[in-house]
C-alpha cells in the first residue's frame, strides 16, 4: 500500500524535472537563435558601414564613372539615373495603387470581387521581381527594338501597386465609420467623402505605404537588368538606357577591378542610407501631421 | 460577430447620397445647425452661405461625378487582374518558340547548350527547388524560435528594438546582400565553414572538396537570411492571433511555458506558420541577384552542396542580356513563365493558408 505513493511521488518529480528542463532547453535554444539572427544583421550593418564609409568620398556623388585602370570617378550619373526612374515609377504605381485600395476599402467590402482583387493583389506582391523585368522587356524593350529607362519604370511600377494597394486599403479600414457617416449625413457626395474625409484622415498611413513601397523597388536589380540597361554616362532620356544605383553597384561588384569593389560598397552605404532615410523622414513627417495635406 | 456591423455600414453610404440630392429640407435645418454652433451672428454670416454653395454645388454634381469616381475606382481595382493577365499573355507569346520546339520535355531534359540551340530548364529547377529547400530548413528553426522569444521571453524594453532590428533585415535590398556575400560570406564559407563541413560531414556526399566558397550552400544561406524577416514577422502575427483564453486555458492546467506554447499556440497556429513558410519558399524561389552573386552559376545536377550551381532566376539575370537567337531568348522567357506561374502557384497555398488561420482566430477571439 504504501509503495505505490512513493513510487507515483518520485515519477512524478521526475516528470516535473524533466518538464521543467525541457521548459529551460526550449527557452535557452529561442535566445541562442535570436543572437544568432541578430549576427548577421550586425555584420552586413557594421561591414557596410566600415567599408562603404572609407571609399566615400565627393568624387562619388560628382563624377561619372571612368574607364578601367583610371583611379577616382563616381556615380552621379547612376544616383540620377535611379531618381528619374524612380520618380516615374511612383508617378505611374502610386495613383493606380491608391486607387484600388479605395476600390477595396470603400466600395467592395464584403463583396467577391474585393476578396479577389485583394487575393490577386497579394500573390502578385510574391512574384518575383525578375519576371516582372520580362514582363517589361517584352512589353516595351522588344517592341522598340532598344532598352529604356521607361521600361525600367513599368517594371517597377507594376511591383509598387500591390503593395500600395494593400496597404491603403488598411489604413482606410482604420477610419471610424462615424467621420464617413458624419460627412455622408450632410449630404457631400461619396466621392467627395472619399477623398476629402477618409482619405484625408488616413493620408499619413498612406504616405507611409507608398513611402515603403518605394523603398521596396528603390533597391531593386533584377527588374532592370534588361530594361533600363545602365549606362556610363550622364542620360535623362528615359527612352534611352539609363543608369541606376543598384545596376551599377551589380555590375562593379562582380567585376574584377579593385577600385570599382570600393565603388560599390561606396554605391552599397549610399543606397541603404537613401532607402533608410526616405521611411524614417516620411515617417517622422507623417506622424507629426506636417503631411496631412491643407486645404 | 462581424455580419451585423457591416450590412448597415454598406447599405448607409449609398442611401443618403441618393437620398439628399432630392430634398431641400436639410439646407435650413443646417443653416440653423451653423448658427446655433458658432459663437456669434457675425461667424454665422460668413461660414453659412459657403457650407450651404458648397453643399448645392455637391448637390449638383453628385450623381455624374459619384459614378465616374466609382468606374474609375474600379478600374484601378480591375487593373490588378489586369497586370496578371497581361504578364502571362506576353510572357506566352514570347515564348512560343521554345514551348513549340521543346513542348513538356523542356522540364525534363538536362542539356542547356546555347551553341548548338538544344535547351533544357531540369538543372535550373533542380538548383532553385535545393537552393530554396536549404534555406527554409535553416530559417525555418530560427525563425520560429525567434518569433517565441519576442512573444513570450523577451524583456519588455527589448521587443521593440529585437523586432525592429529583424524588420530591418527584409529592407536591405537584394544586391546589398550580394555584394555582403560576394566579400564576406564567400571567403568564410570557403575558409572557415567549409572545412569544419567537410571533416564532420563530409562522409554524407553533401560536403566535398573542392570548395571555391560560391556554390549551392551559400546560395543557400544567404538566401535563409533573405527569408527570415518574412517567416519571422508572419508566424509572430499568426502566434499573435491565437487568443489569449487557449494560452491562459493550458497555463491555468499547471502548464510550463514550453508546453503552453506547444499545445497553445503552436497547435492552434500551425496552418498559419506553414503558410508563413511557404511564403518564405516563395521568396526564395524568385530571389535573384543574391544568388546569382553567390551560387557560382554552372548548370549540373550534382549531390554535392559546395558544387556551383544555377537557379531559374539566376540563369535569367546573368545570360538574358548575352543572349543570341530568338528561340534562346525564348527559352528563358519560358523560364520565367514557368517561375512566374510556380511563384502564384506557391504564394497562392500560402495566403490561404495565413487567411483561413488568421480568419478564424479573430471570429473565435470575440
Amino acid at each position: 500500500m504504501a509503495a505505490l505513493p512513493v513510487q507515483s511521488r518520485t515519477m512524478s518529480s521526475y516528470v516535473t524535472l524533466r518538464r521543467s528542463v525541457t521548459n529551460h532547453v526550449v527557452t535557452g535554444v529561442a535566445i541562442v537563435s535570436t543572437i544568432l539572427v541578430l549576427v548577421p544583421l550586425v555584420a552586413i550593418f557594421g561591414y557596410l558601414l566600415y567599408k562603404g564609409a572609407s571609399s566615400l568620398n565627393l568624387a562619388f556623388f560628382t563624377k561619372v564613372p571612368v574607364p578601367v585602370g583610371e583611379p577616382g570617378g563616381g556615380m552621379a550619373n547612376a544616383i540620377a539615373g535611379s531618381g528619374v526612374i524612380l520618380a516615374l515609377a511612383s508617378l505611374l504605381g502610386i495613383p493606380v495603387g491608391i486607387g484600388a485600395g479605395v476600390y477595396l476599402a470603400e466600395y467592395a467590402r464584403g463583396t467577391w470581387l474585393g476578396a479577389a482583387v485583394r487575393f490577386t493583389a497579394d500573390v502578385l506582391n510574391g512574384v518575383p521581381s525578375i519576371v516582372m523585368g520580362l514582363a517589361a522587356y517584352a512589353l516595351i524593350v522588344a517592341k522598340q527594338q532598344h532598352f529604356s529607362g521607361l521600361a525600367g519604370s513599368v517594371a517597377l511600377a507594376i511591383m509598387m501597386i500591390p503593395t500600395v494597394t494593400r496597404t491603403t486599403e488598411e489604413m482606410l479600414s482604420t477610419v471610424p465609420k462615424s467621420v464617413r457617416e458624419a460627412a455622408l449625413g450632410l449630404g457631400i457626395p461619396k466621392w467627395r467623402t472619399v477623398i476629402s474625409v477618409s482619405l484625408r484622415t488616413a493620408s499619413p498611413g498612406i504616405i507611409t505605404g507608398c513611402m515603403l513601397a518605394f523603398a521596396r523597388v528603390a533597391g531593386e536589380t533584377a527588374p532592370l537588368l534588361f530594361t533600363a540597361f545602365g549606362n556610363q554616362f550622364w542620360s535623362f532620356d528615359l527612352n534611352q538606357p539609363i543608369a541606376a544605383l543598384p545596376l551599377q553597384i551589380y555590375v562593379y561588384a562582380l567585376s574584377p577591378y579593385d577600385e570599382w569593389h570600393r565603388l560599390a560598397w561606396a554605391g552599397a552605404l549610399v543606397l541603404i542610407v537613401m532607402i533608410m532615410a526616405s521611411v524614417t523622414l516620411v515617417r517622422i513627417f507623417a506622424n507629426r501631421g506636417v503631411l496631412k495635406g491643407g486645404n | 460577430m462581424k455580419e451585423p456591423e457591416t450590412i448597415p455600414t454598406s447599405q448607409a453610404p449609398s442611401k443618403p447620397a441618393e437620398a439628399t440630392p432630392d430634398t431641400a429640407a436639410p439646407i435650413p435645418k443646417m443653416r440653423a445647425f451653423v448658427s446655433n454652433v458658432a459663437a456669434g451672428p457675425e461667424p454665422a454670416t460668413t461660414v453659412g452661405p459657403s457650407v450651404i454653395r458648397n453643399f448645392l454645388q455637391a448637390k449638383s454634381s453628385g450623381r455624374v461625378a459619384d459614378g465616374a469616381f466609382t468606374v474609375l475606382m474600379l478600374l484601378c481595382g480591375l487593373s490588378i487582374f489586369a497586370i496578371v493577365i497581361l504578364i502571362v499573355f506576353v510572357l506566352v507569346t514570347h515564348s512560343e518558340l521554345s514551348i513549340k520546339a521543346f513542348g513538356w520535355h523542356f522540364f525534363a531534359t538536362r542539356t542547356w547548350d546555347p551553341v548548338s540551340g538544344d535547351f533544357g530548364a531540369l538543372p535550373f529547377i533542380y538548383g532553385t527547388v535545393l537552393s530554396s529547400l536549404l534555406a527554409v530548413c535553416m530559417a525555418v528553426p530560427l525563425a520560429l524560435a525567434t518569433s517565441i522569444f519576442l512573444l513570450d521571453i523577451c524583456p519588455k524594453f527589448l521587443r521593440g528594438p529585437i523586432s525592429f532590428l529583424t524588420e530591418l533585415l527584409a529592407a536591405i535590398p537584394s544586391v546589398v546582400y550580394g555584394l555582403w556575400g560576394v566579400f564576406v560570406l564567400v571567403p568564410i564559407m570557403r575558409d572557415q565553414a567549409g572545412p569544419i563541413l567537410e571533416k564532420y560531414l563530409g562522409w554524407t556526399g553533401f560536403f566535398v572538396e573542392p570548395n571555391f566558397g560560391v556554390g549551392m550552400f551559400t546560395a543557400g544561406v544567404i538566401l535563409a537570411i533573405m527569408i527570415f524577416p518574412v517567416i519571422s514577422s508572419i508566424s509572430r502575427d499568426v502566434m499573435r492571433a491565437v487568443p489569449v483564453n487557449q494560452r491562459e486555458a493550458v497555463l491555468a492546467l499547471g502548464a510550463t511555458r514550453w508546453e503552453m506554447l506547444r499545445i497553445g499556440v503552436l497547435r492552434n497556429a500551425r496552418m498559419g506558420i506553414i503558410g508563413s513558410v511557404i511564403l518564405g519558399l516563395g521568396r526564395a524561389l524568385g530571389e535573384t541577384i543574391a544568388v546569382t552573386m553567390v551560387i557560382g552559376n554552372h548548370a549540373g545536377i550534382v549531390k554535392n552542396l559546395f558544387a556551383p550551381g544555377y537557379t531559374l532566376a539566376s540563369v535569367i539575370a546573368n545570360e538574358f542580356s548575352e543572349a543570341t537567337g530568338d528561340l534562346y531568348l525564348s527559352a528563358l522567357i519560358e523560364i520565367g513563365l514557368a517561375l512566374f506561374l510556380v511563384t502564384i502557384v506557391v504564394n497562392a497555398i500560402a495566403r490561404l493558408l495565413v487567411w483561413a488561420v488568421v480568419r478564424e482566430n479573430a471570429g473565435g477571439a470575440h
